[in-house]
């Protein structure tokens, strides 16, 4: 084939030269200088110094290990809740039969996340403060005396997660279920199947690549959040994110933070590693 | 015939099924009717108590459009550091940094997928990884290995040319292009694969020359795609809080990093009334370019 491109043979490669350069300079040396730091001493100001030392690993995975796992935790919690809601939600919207009906209530989940991230957030901290407005309702009907301490806690953080990146697992979800073929669970209950059945050896195990895609998607952005624990965690809801931040301000210290940021992103591309083996084996069934 | 037995089991399995049936039907209405509720309920709520009278947001007293007032007369509360000027300034900074980073990964985004689409190299993999790990590497990891690289290299080009460069605008841009290069790429490398490529057979045929084939056929068919791809990016330009943070300088905050100041600080009701303009905003802005890029689409 002889086109405008492929007549020389390495004309091809020669445009894609700037942007691989780009791309080395500012995002893998970045990285590779971020391990290098990540094995520093800490200086003054924060800054690296030599000798390499693995105290700052020792450190992420000693006594930072409990918010480590917290971020862990919070992110599968978030991911849990996000499917519980986001498949019956996406079920809902990809099987409505009329056309625009189907278009709007896919429309209402898409519209909220137009607005910037910052302020979806920041909303959360109106409903959920002592003064806000959920504490408001619930003491003006006399349910509480005092205000429920809902804000700057790991429970905020969550809800402001779920709610942060619950379209992440509805658009695949539905996408999947869009492209079910139906008949399928006809001839389910042909064969003799309930509805539980049908739906948990047919419906579930077709439209599984929405699923996994759905929880990649949330799973790994909460891991990394900075954000919502930001606004809305406060000291007891602190993520792995905000003590990264932490570590870059005054009084920081920059190879804890690389240290941290390795360990977070290891454990990004584990779930990664996850999730591509648990696609696969998918597909290969 | 069935025995009274089996009969008795049938039955049995028929009520539960009728029972999951029901419990299904009832959960795939109650889940939208909750899920719509908790998705809208906190902008329908920031948005009321932007107009509410009294400056608590535990309940509604009334109707007022004070606050919004007080953002455009530069009234605010003590505490804050708001100033109108300061937010405008804010924007014109977004909207530089927005055009010229998303110039930039446009023509970098569509170089490398004509590149990998038409050219005959080996490694073709290493480039998807290449541009597949800075759409999935977190956002913070990002953000502070930029940081470090620029102090690095700015540490460096001190030591050696004795002059101190800052970060700014270069630093944010240069950071902006970097996270929006593979969402270009993949925009236009989608757009790439449903072409038909012996459309550009034909125009060599007919005697056209690889440039007068790539701007007469190729440009032409990838347009919706490249434009597809710019606006993409200029979204995730304006909208980026976390690695603009990182890398932004004196004087070159960007409106996310403003708004993140006022944010942090106590609720209040001219917070409210500036969210729900922005809100407001942002909504329109991106409305009006998927609206462009649907006609571009369709025209195509």
């Amino acid at each position: 084939m002889t086109t405008w491109l492929a007549r020389k043979r390495e004309s091809g490669f020669l445009l894609a030269v700037p942007t691989i350069a780009w791309l080395l300079i500012l995002f893998v040396l970045p990285l590779v200088i971020v391990l290098i730091v990540s094995f520093m001493s800490r200086g003054r100001g924060g800054v690296a110094i030599m000798p390499f030392t693995i105290e700052h690993y020792q450190r992420t995975l000693g006594i930072f290990s409990i918010i480590l796992w917290r971020s862990i935790g919070l992110a599968a919690l978030t991911t849990l809740v996000c499917l519980v809601i986001g498949y019956p939600l996406a079920f809902f919207i990809s099987t409505r039969r009329n056309r625009l009906f189907q278009q709007v209530t896919l429309f209402l989940v898409i519209l909220p996340f137009w607005t910037n991230f910052l302020i979806r957030t920041y909303a959360w901290r109106i409903l959920l403060g002592d003064e806000g407005t959920i504490n408001g309702f619930l003491l003006s009907l006399g349910l509480i005396d005092d205000p429920l301490p809902m804000l700057n806690t790991q429970f905020a953080v969550l809800v402001g997660l779920v709610y942060g990146f619950l379209p992440f697992m509805v658009l695949p979800i539905y996408a999947s279920v869009e492209r079910f073929n139906f008949r399928y669970v006809d001839a389910a209950y042909d064969l003799g199947a309930n509805d539980l059945r049908a739906f948990l050896r047919v419906v579930l195990p077709l439209t599984l690549p929405g699923v996994l895609a759905g929880c990649a998607l949330v799973f790994i952005p909460s891991v990394g959040a900075f954000v919502t624990p930001d606004l809305l965690g406060g000291a007891k809801g602190l993520m792995i994110g905000n003590l990264i931040n932490n570590q870059f301000g005054g009084s920081g210290n920059m190879p804890l933070g690389s240290a941290l940021s390795i360990v977070m992103m290891a454990v990004v591309m584990l779930s990664l590693l996850v999730y591509l083996l648990a696609n696969r084996r998918d597909r290969g069934a | 015939m069935l025995t009274a037995d089996q009969q008795l089991i049938n039955e049995d399995a028929m009520s539960r099924n009728r029972m999951v049936r029901r419990l299904g039907v009832i959960g795939l209405w109650l889940n939208p009717v909750f899920s719509y509720f908790f998705l809208w309920a906190p902008i329908l709520v920031l948005v009321l108590f932007s107009f509410n009278q009294s400056r608590s947001v535990a309940s509604f007293t009334g109707f007022t459009l004070r606050w919004y007032g007080n953002i455009l007369n530069n009234v605010m509360g003590a505490e804050s550091a708001f100033s109108t000027e300061l937010m405008l300034n804010a924007f014109r900074n977004s909207l530089f940094v927005g055009t010229v980073a998303t110039a930039i990964s446009t023509v970098l985004g569509t170089m490398i997928a004509l590149s990998m689409a038409r050219g005959k190299y080996k490694g073709k993999r290493l480039l998807d990884a290449l541009l597949f790990f800075p759409v999935v590497i977190p956002e913070i990891t990002q953000a502070i290995s930029l940081a470090i690289f620029f102090k690095v290299v700015f540490d460096w080009l001190a030591l050696i040319s004795g002059e101190r460069i800052f970060p700014g605008f270069h630093t944010i841009i240069a950071a902006h292009v970097t996270f929006n290069i593979s969402f270009v790429a993949i925009v236009v490398r989608a757009r790439l694969a449903d072409m038909n490529p012996q459309l550009e057979e034909a125009a060599n045929d007919l005697g056209a020359n690889p440039w007068q084939t790539f701007w007469l056929v190729t440009f032409p068919l990838i347009l919706p795609g490249v434009i597809s791809g710019a606006l993409l990016a200029f979204t995730l330009s304006l909208d980026d809080f976390v690695i603009t943070f990182f890398t932004s300088g004196v004087g070159t905050t960007t409106l996310p990093v403003f708004v993140y100041g006022l944010l942090k600080l106590t609720v209040t009701p001219e917070v409210n009334a500036i969210s729900t303009i922005m809100m407001v905003l942002s909504t329109f802005f991106i409305g009006i370019s998927l609206t462009i890029q649907g006609r571009a689409v369709a025209r195509a």
